[in-house]
């Protein structure tokens, strides 16, 4: 087993390329991922599940190198995968057993001895919050529960790092909520190191110390929360009136280096109903947005200073890729 | 404090050294199909021509009026020739969902995010049909050779008739082996276990149904080969050391069955993946 410094990157990634036939999932991506609570962000097919699945060696890349742990992934997947857990996207379960032996037999596949593996497997289930449910067959389980049992089997070998891909998928809002407490306990009192990604700002917001953006397949921004929410501008909620329609005053922020996007996650700026979010960069401040706003013709009903937002950081890293194609 | 606070700790035992993780697929595999009922009558029916057999040498050896039941070399072959449809219907049910029902469940991305090869699974997904095919057809026929001698009260049989020994165990082998391959590839192609099973018996009865067809038109069994099972009745005949059941050479019948459990191999190579990759 190799020496790691502790404070050294759980992941490393150098120029990896991985294609599905003639589709581009990872484009040349590098990226160190800290030890940790590392929260993998992006669209859906930015490229998040595929990386993931190459560090796990289930797709090899066309080029580039990944180690995991200060494994080679390419030479030592074995080993990496005795000391990683990994909680896929899709439902995913051993049809024909009920919870605890599902988890024992995970155990037991990752390297533990039947009796650990049966004890770890009922306290993972407490701890999941499975307990009562624990000699269920998983075909009955809900979504929810299924989220939990896949959390379950990821951790029963009590891995050095684990690989959470859209955990709170499907949950209701008290059950996404309980996850996210799980995944907070497990990174930041248990010493797990994990990556979870997910397509939710809020979740790695809520979760995770540092992100990486990911979008199109390529990294367009990585480091702590802190630093990315760190604005390069001011961040502005803003309302406008805009009689001869929102576009001209869109094109102009855009033309200006202004981003936008809505104030509603997902949504798209409609200008009088909805509070729009413009970063503005460099000190122009307040004073640009009114003579963008008075160039086009719209007036301009709130505005408003604004904190910014994991959300405004994807927005900017997204944008700036977009700039830079 | 909430109660999974409690309930996560590190863990500070020993691992097991890997490479044995097939035994633990398989024995899992097994436990699963002798936990349902339907299998284990299959299995006790299976059973039964050996109790047969078991009389009829017991009549054979105690008995001078039945004297025409005393078996031969040839008992053992005609043996594991009827148990052939016992064989058909342990694979159709053991093996259609060894990996059909993993992948309608999505389990190999489960599976092969542990320290385990793909070779491992398949070997210990294979281990479950082969030990089940071996239980029908290899273990009753050496039981059934030795019940001969506890019946006989001698070694006479068998020290006339060594080659048996080999001669089953080489047949129970290459049969059960090739049988679970191919049960095996076709299972890796569906999501369905319901599917595979149709698809196994098709396919079994489709090729014996052309070489009863071609049969007819060239007046011939030289192209029995054609078939699976044909080509393994005619491998079985000559490890015993019996006239050929058919006009195919030899050993275009061991190619027939050499092809399929490498086509079958290479079916399972590239179906067995974590991720399924659409190009």
């Amino acid at each position: 087993m190799p020496e790691r410094d502790p404070q050294s990157p759980v992941v490393v990634l150098h120029q990896v390329s991985v294609r599905y036939g003639t589709q581009l999932a990872l484009d040349d991506v590098s990226a160190a991922v800290a030890a940790g609570a590392v929260g993998l962000l992006g669209p859906n097919g930015a490229g998040k599940s595929t990386m993931i699945r190459a560090l796990l060696g289930f797709v090899a890349p066309s080029t580039g190198q990944m180690q995991v742990l200060g494994y080679d992934v390419a030479h030592r997947p074995l080993e990496i995968r005795a000391r990683v857990g990994y909680m896929p996207e899709s439902d995913a379960h051993i049809p024909g057993m009920n919870a605890v032996s599902f988890v024992a037999y995970c155990g037991e596949l990752a390297g533990l001895p039947r009796v650990d593996a049966m004890q770890r497997a009922h306290e993972m289930l407490f701890y999941v919050g499975l307990g009562e449910a624990r000699y269920r067959m998983i075909d009955t389980y809900s979504t929810g529960m299924k989220q939990r049992i896949k959390l379950a089997q990821a951790l029963v070998h009590d891995p050095d790092l684990v690989f959470l891909d859209e955990p709170t998928n499907g949950m209701d809002p008290r059950g996404r909520e309980e996850m996210l407490e799980l995944i907070d306990d497990l990174a930041h009192h248990k010493g797990v190191n994990l990556i979870l990604s997910s397509h939710l700002l809020p979740d790695v917001e809520q979760t995770c110390d540092q992100v990486i953006v990911m979008d199109r397949g390529r990294v367009v921004a990585q480091g702590p929360i802190a630093d990315l929410k760190e604005p390069r501008g001011q961040v502005f909620e803003l309302r406008v009136k805009a009689p001869a329609g929102l576009a001209p005053f869109l094109h102009r922020l855009s033309e200006s280096g202004c981003q936008h996007h809505a104030g509603t996650p997902g949504g798209e700026p409609d200008g009088l109903d909805d509070v729009m979010r413009v970063f503005v960069p460099g000190d122009g401040g307040a004073r640009e947005l009114f003579a963008l706003a008075v160039a086009a013709g719209v007036q301009v009903r709130h505005l408003r200073p604004s904190v910014a937002t994991l959300e405004d950081a994807f927005a900017r890293a997204v944008g700036d890729l977009d700039e830079a194609r | 404090m909430p109660i999974h606070d409690q309930g996560y700790r590190r863990y500070g035992g020993d691992k097991v050294p890997r490479g044995r993780t097939w035994v633990i697929i398989a024995r899992s595999g097994i436990r699963s199909m002798i936990g349902r009922r339907a299998f284990v009558a299959l299995l006790i029916a299976a059973w039964l021509p050996f109790l047969v057999r078991a009389v009829q040498i017991y009549a054979a050896a105690n008995l001078p009026q039945v004297q025409f039941l005393a078996p031969t070399g040839e008992t053992f072959r005609q043996f594991l020739g009827q148990q052939e449809v016992f064989l058909f219907f342990v694979t159709v049910y053991a093996g259609a969902g060894l990996i059909a029902n993993d992948r309608r469940a999505n389990a190999l991305q489960i599976y092969l995010s542990k320290p385990l090869t793909r070779v491992e699974y398949i070997v210990g997904k294979l281990a479950v049909l082969f030990g089940f095919l071996l239980f029908v057809s290899w273990v009753p026929a050496m039981l059934l050779l030795l019940v001969q001698v506890l019946f006989a009260g001698s070694f006479t049989f068998i020290r006339s008739n060594l080659y048996l020994f080999p001669a089953i165990t080489l047949f129970a082998f290459i049969e059960g082996l090739a049988i679970s391959l191919a049960m095996l590839a076709l299972s890796s192609l569906s999501r369905s276990s319901r599917y595979v099973g149709i698809l196994y018996a098709a396919l079994l009865f489709f090729t014996q149904a052309i070489t009863v067809v071609l049969r007819a038109v060239v007046g011939t069994t030289g192209l029995a080969w054609l078939s699976f099972t044909n080509s393994l009745d005619q491998i079985g005949n000559a490890i015993f050391r019996m006239p050929p059941a058919y006009d195919s050479p030899l050993a275009l019948c061991v190619l027939s069955v050499v092809v399929v459990m490498g086509a079958a191999a290479a079916i399972l190579e590239r179906r067995v993946r974590g991720t399924e990759v659409i190009a």
